[in-house]
């Protein structure tokens, strides 16, 4: 099994939704997120265009902040969701630094903290919060391995990208462009 | 000297001490080795569901709030059986909560009191309150009449508001929804097909092969159903069309933008007529057999020429003649959107008369993908006697015949007739205001203050400490809609439903629901025969079982679906024979209506006046996560944006030198500046001729703690109103600024 | 022109609007954590090449520093967590693969055996010293008996400490700036002139000190010939590190780097033991202090500006 997640930049309309959803079903404390939105312009009026991406932690196949953790709190689990867990991270800060992403933050508690794919959600058979809220639709989500998860369709009809490939982290968060 | 009811910045008088956070000083981190985190998230199973319906905005999604076992919410969450979410809230709706949890809510009843000369806030009871507007609300009825009250409301509590103020006797109840908003579509199209578009909006975008917006920023105007049904007709590869001059979130994903010049739409859409119709594109069939008055709009629209719009609007022949022909090869599955807040330039009327009668053109209305026909569940009211008869209104502050085609009251309307003057026997004297900060809502604020200053007495029942608060002499707290009982939502759409809102939580502080406090006034004037029912539910309840149900089945599901009464969705679809609600029981393409009022039969194009050298047309809009005023203190979307910011074309940065993220003061053809500097962004999203923000930023109320002073108001700007001569509604897009690098309000205090 | 921007406002604390999540307790470790590896790496080395009377100072004096070096080091490691109250988490288990891992464990080893070493000296720097209890006696006349073995590990373990407060940096290739092999070797010999610069200050003898003087200007040699490759290698590699190479080519940090970490601190003090070898007289605590200087610096830059440096946005 492996997670992945393909955000449709033609059809996000960058409402931040994602990030409010996911703030009160994981408690997120204000001022911090696990997932945010950016957009590109390009060209000069009135030859524009606009990239939308609602971006989080790639649950990176190759994933640096799992290795350079020294009391493994950062793991992986089945899935390849890559967790943190709070009450064996030391906080020292070394898997937000190998982050190429910036994904990860230091939660006011102490404890590093970043996306989960809403794991306790897949637990129970449901999608993530950031995806189930979506008004556009835009985030799909599943198992890469079932060719007929949603994520597995986007990625077969569309074309897509991944960011900052050169970094080798085997991200697993698709952009469809 | 100082005039009376000057707002009130500093903090309540007599305010307690303020409680001491003895935050321990326990060790990051000491609850997680104690077992379980409070900050885990936790299942849906362990959290208890309370229907509610979204009030951050009008489309009323139904969702259900999420409570834990400590009786916190925890979020809210879309109801997938309601239609107008279809289980996906918005960013406000899924951030509503922080309406909830805001501590810089409004938390008692405050009367204004003047201490030592200063006017100050002073809590008070509900009791002291309520007894007090009802003493003031009895003087104006026994000195002047109860016509001489006006009730501003928006929101859903509203209707109980208006109930209230029926009872007493006063038809001046108005909303900014009408004159700054929808009211410029509803009358046209009423013109036209003798029926509004309503709210939501009727339109199929769900199975629309073409859809062209006009100026509607679909995706930042985050109307939740439409910008849905709009990326599922993206999905189907509809044809998306958008004409804005500044490219909108929508203009990025569509097929064809259009950059138009600023305020010259109507000579786009009389081109468009005019390639439909010269090339013969209409839907003939439709035509023939329902409109009136075809032959004179063919014979209107022929030197429109696309050529001829192109000077007009800088938008390409070619590309006129090519997306109306994408239009009509799309009909009659095609929707021309005819906007909501269209209270632009002043002939917003007509320009919703171009936008119905092109529609009609396309056979649109009443077809699958075009215009559907709604419905909705009709309620019986709570049995309550008949309201008094009133003997003036805010009418007689105009001469006789003007606003005839007026259908709603002018919320301008109103502060006109509060300011004395010749027409009126009598001005009114006492407001109340539910639910709209007046001072974010209305343009021209020197009027709306001017009004305001000639109060005797004015109310206003909010949530938050907005700036409309501090010029009130009596504040009610009410709770949020989270913690509430409200009337039922029995919003038109595809299917008739019911919405149910029920508390999720007690209200917190000393905060009391709407129809609590209409019943207590409404009591206290001995106006208690409206008011029979003990507490809403019993009122809800009685409705509910003659619709076949009941409270108790609604706290279950929420939401619930009844039948169609006819099955008439796509009425037209097969050209049957109908009689629309017209003078001719025709689709006017050519108003009888207008014409017997004295206005253009056919929408005429006319030109508006241009930005003076060295100034910009103002241009405002919305920003998805954030609605109007009312939620820029919201903690969770005061996250997500904090501020607005001016957006400057970087030709216009560069003659300006103004830099990426600094701070500038506008300025108005007036002379009138922004209480607060604004950020600048530099972006090609923007024409040279404008800058653009969003509404709603630049609160002046200091006890909004996190949005005081933040962005600045578009509002404050909007000081030349175009007024439409039809509907009354107040065009604001007329107005031009120009850029302040240093503070202008510094000198004020030095000299 | 083109935009970016993060439209759902992101501004999370020490993440944006660039990384800074390190402060001054992690360059101060790396530091400590260097300069100990270079005094215990030459007393290690003098020791075991018999050179214990000619180079007191180095075998002996000069460890006493080291102790209190890596206490203040893990301590400064320790302020920055920011889950202290799980600090013991680190040695539950060994992560091979995390610099941060082998790094504690490495300090858990060479901690201890830094207290003995220096133990095995009190007799002599204390005179009457004595050990309260009889085991004590009995554990130090068994170090004193295994001194080369303990120099032997010590030497080793100096290197791992060296490279790897280099390590801890480059290890993270999500810093660009940090992104290079260099940074390991760069740091070792840092370290090591930094150590040799303590022991040299407080060496009162001037034969060591012109012998430390000698490896000294070797190993400042090397260190600039490193760091000239360091800039080459960003200038020839991707985009997002001839970026950050221009932090130090024209940036925020070109002053503070070129003119206090390679003139002041690298190229003057070697001047200055130049001149001093060929006869002038300089009194020793200038250059020494400007190396030790130099090295603090280094460290503190390496670690603001590697944090600046980013793939995105
Ligand atoms: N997030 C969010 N969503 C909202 C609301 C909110 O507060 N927040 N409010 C809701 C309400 S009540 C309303 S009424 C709607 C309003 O939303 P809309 O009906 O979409 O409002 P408009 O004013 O039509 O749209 C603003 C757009 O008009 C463009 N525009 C400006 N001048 C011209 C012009 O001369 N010609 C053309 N063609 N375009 C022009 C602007 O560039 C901008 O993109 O939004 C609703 N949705
Ligand atoms: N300059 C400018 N003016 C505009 C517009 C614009 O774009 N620019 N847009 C126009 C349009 S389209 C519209 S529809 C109007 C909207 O005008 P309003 O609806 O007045 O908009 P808000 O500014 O959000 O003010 C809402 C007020 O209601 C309060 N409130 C929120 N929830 C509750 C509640 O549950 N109970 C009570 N009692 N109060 C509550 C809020 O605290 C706030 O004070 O504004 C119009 N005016
Ligand atoms: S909720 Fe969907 S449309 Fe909105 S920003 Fe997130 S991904 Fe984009
Ligand atoms: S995005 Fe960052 S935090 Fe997430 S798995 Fe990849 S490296 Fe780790
Ligand atoms: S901060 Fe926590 S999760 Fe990150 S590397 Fe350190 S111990 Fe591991
Ligand atoms: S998957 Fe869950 S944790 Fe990750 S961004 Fe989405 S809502 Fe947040
Ligand atoms: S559109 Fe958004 S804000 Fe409006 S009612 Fe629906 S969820 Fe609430
Ligand atoms: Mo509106």
């Amino acid at each position: 099994m492996r997670y992945a997640m393909a955000v449709d930049t033609k059809k996000c309309v960058g409402c931040s939704d994602c990030v409010v959803a996911c703030q009160t079903e994981n408690n997120v404390p204000n001022g911090y997120c696990r997932d945010w939105i950016v957009e590109v312009v390009a060209g000069s009026y009135p030859n524009v265009e606009i990239e939308l991406r609602s971006e989080r932690c790639n649950h990176c196949d190759n994933s640096p902040c799992v290795r350079c953790c020294p009391t493994g709190a950062s793991h992986i689990v089945e899935g390849g969701v890559v967790l943190v867990t709070h009450n064996e991270c030391i906080g020292c800060g070394a898997c937000i630094q190998s982050c190429p992403y910036d994904a990860r933050y230091s939660h006011p508690e102490g404890y590093v903290d970043k996306c989960t794919f809403c794991h306790h959600r897949l637990e129970k058979g449901q999608q993530p919060a950031c995806v189930e809220v979506c008004p556009t639709n835009c985030l799909y989500f599943g198992d890469l391995d079932d060719p007929n998860s949603d994520v597995s369709k986007a990625l077969r009809n569309r074309k897509w990208k991944v960011l900052a490939p050169e970094a080798g982290t085997k991200p697993q968060i698709y952009f469809l462009t | 000297m100082k005039s009376r009811r000057d707002f009130i910045k500093i903090s309540a008088a007599g305010t307690g001490v303020a409680a001491l956070g003895l935050t321990s000083l326990n060790w990051k981190g000491a609850t997680t080795l104690l077992g379980a985190n409070e900050n885990d998230p936790v299942s849906d199973e362990e959290l208890k569901l309370y229907p509610t319906y979204c009030e951050v905005c009008f489309w009323k999604c139904a969702g259900w709030a999420y409570v834990d076992k400590n009786g916190s919410i925890r979020k809210v969450i879309g109801n997938k059986e309601d239609p107008h979410c279809n289980g996906r809230l918005c960013p406000r709706g899924t951030g509503g909560i922080g309406m909830y949890n805001d501590e810089d809510r409004l938390k008692t009843p405050l009367i204004r009191e003047t201490v030592n000369g200063e006017e100050v806030f002073r809590k008070a009871s509900w009791d002291e309150a309520l007894d007090l507007i009802a003493e003031k609300m009895d003087k104006l009825r026994k000195e002047h009449g109860p016509e001489c009250l006006a009730l501003f409301s928006h929101g859903t509590g509203g209707a109980m508001m208006g109930h209230l103020v029926k009872a007493y006797g006063s038809p001046n109840i108005t909303a900014p929804s009408f004159a700054q908003c929808r009211g410029p579509r509803e009358v046209a199209f009423a013109a036209t097909y003798g029926e509004e578009v309503m709210s939501p909006e009727r339109t199929d975008i769900r199975d629309t092969r073409c859809l062209v917006l006009i100026g509607s920023h679909i995706g930042e105007n985050m109307h939740n159903g439409q910008i849905q049904e709009m990326s599922d007709a993206i999905d189907q590869g509809a044809t998306i069309i958008t004409v804005d001059p500044r490219f909108s979130t929508a203009a990025s994903h569509s097929k064809y933008w259009l950059p138009i010049k600023p305020a010259t739409d109507i000579a786009l859409l009389q081109a468009w007529m005019h390639v439909i119709i010269n090339e013969e594109l209409y839907d003939k069939a439709y035509v023939e057999k329902y409109a009136f008055g075809f032959d004179e709009l063919k014979a209107d629209v022929q030197n429109k020429t696309p050529e001829w719009a192109y000077g007009i609007t800088t938008i390409e022949p070619e590309i006129i003649r090519k997306t109306a022909r994408e239009m009509a090869a799309a009909s009659p599955a095609v929707i021309v959107h005819p906007g909501r807040h269209v209270t632009w330039y002043g002939d917003d009327t007509q320009r919703s008369r171009a936008i119905a009668i092109l529609n009609a053109l396309l056979g649109s209305w009443g077809r699958r993908g075009g215009f559907y026909f709604p419905d909705k569940v009709h309620l019986p009211k709570y049995p309550s006697p008949p309201y008094p008869k009133p003997k003036r209104s805010w009418r007689d502050a105009y001469p006789e015949g003007k606003y005839k085609l007026v259908s709603e009251v002018l919320s301008t309307g109103i502060c006109d007739a509060t300011i004395p003057n010749p027409n009126l026997s009598c001005h009114l004297r006492g407001w109340i205001v539910y639910g709209t900060n007046l001072m974010a809502a209305l343009p021209d604020q020197e009027k709306t203050l001017e009004a305001i200053r000639n109060l005797d007495f004015l109310v206003v029942v909010d949530t938050m400490p907005m700036d409309i608060t501090g010029y009130a002499d009596v504040v009610l707290p009410e709770c949020t809609y989270l913690e509430r009982y409200d009337i039922l939502r029995t919003s038109p759409h595809r299917e008739p439903y019911l919405a149910l809102r029920m508390p999720a939580a007690p209200p917190k502080y000393d905060s009391k629901p709407n129809w609590w406090i209409a019943k207590q006034l409404g009591e206290r004037l001995g106006l208690g025969d409206y008011f029979k029912w003990d507490t809403i539910e019993d009122m809800l309840d009685w409705q509910l079982k003659q619709v076949d149900s009941s409270l108790e089945e609604m706290q279950k599901i929420g939401v619930k679906k009844y039948k169609r009464e006819y099955e008439d969705l796509y009425l037209l679809e097969n050209l049957i024979d109908y009689e629309f609600n017209t003078n001719t029981g025709k689709i006017e393409l050519y108003s009888t209506e207008l014409e017997l009022e004295g206005f253009d039969p056919i929408p005429q194009y006319t030109q508006h006046p241009e930005p003076p050298s060295g100034y910009y047309r103002l241009n405002y809009g919305r920003a998805p996560m954030h609605t109007f005023s009312r939620t820029s203190n919201n903690p969770n979307l005061f996250d997500l944006m904090d501020e607005n910011s001016v957006w400057v074309n970087p030709k216009v940065a560069a003659l300006w030198e103004l830099k990426k993220d600094e701070y500038v003061w506008l300025k108005n053809q007036d002379g009138v500046v922004t209480d607060f500097p604004i950020k600048v962004r530099v972006t090609e999203r923007i024409r040279w001729d404008s800058v653009y923000m969003v509404h709603g930023f630049g609160h002046n109320n200091k006890k909004l703690t996190r949005a005081y002073g933040r962005g600045a108001s578009d509002s404050k700007l909007i000081t030349k109103v175009m007024e439409d001569p039809i509907m009354g509604g107040t065009g604001m897009r007329g107005n031009f600024v120009t850029f302040l690098k240093e503070d202008p309000n510094r000198e004020e205090i030095e000299s | 022109m083109k935009e970016e921007l993060f439209v759902s406002g992101r501004d999370i604390p020490f993440i944006d609007p660039y990384l800074n999540i390190w402060h001054w307790q992690i360059p101060l470790y790396l530091f400590l954590g260097g300069l100990a590896a270079g005094i215990m790496f030459f007393a290690g080395l003098f020791l075991i090449m018999g050179k214990e009377k000619e180079m007191e100072t180095t075998v002996k004096w000069a460890t006493f520093l080291v102790p209190v070096a890596l206490v203040l080091g893990l301590f400064a490691l320790f302020l920055d967590l920011k889950h202290q109250l799980y600090f013991w988490r680190l040695y539950t288990t060994v992560r091979l693969e995390s610099p941060m891992s082998w790094g504690a464990w490495t300090l858990m080893f060479i901690t201890p055996l830094s207290f003995v070493w220096v133990a095995t000296y009190m007799k002599e720097a204390i005179p009457g010293w004595h050990w309260r209890f009889s085991i004590l006696e009995k554990a130090e006349a068994l170090a004193i008996k295994y001194r080369k073995v303990m120099a032997w590990l010590m030497m080793m373990l100096a290197i791992v400490l060296g490279v790897y407060t280099g390590i801890l940096l480059s290890a993270f290739n999500a810093r660009p700036l940090w992104n290079t092999s260099i940074l390991g070797p760069l740091f070792l010999v840092s370290g090591l002139s930094t150590g040799l610069a303590a022991i040299m200050w407080m060496s009162k003898s001037h034969y060591e000190r012109k012998v430390l003087s000698k490896i000294d200007i070797i190993l400042i040699g090397v260190e600039l010939f490193l760091i000239v490759h360091l800039f080459m290698g960003f200038l020839a590699a991707t985009e997002v590190q001839i970026e950050a190479a221009q932090l130090f080519l024209g940036g925020q940090f070109t002053t503070t780097f070129w003119v206090f970490v390679v003139i002041l601190g690298l190229i003057f003090p070697a001047l200055l033991e130049i001149l001093e070898l060929v006869g002038y007289k300089i009194p020793i605590w200038i250059p020494a202090l400007m190396i030790l200087f130099g090295g603090l610096v280094f460290r503190f830059v390496m670690v603001e500006a590697g944090q600046i440096t980013r793939f995105l946005y």
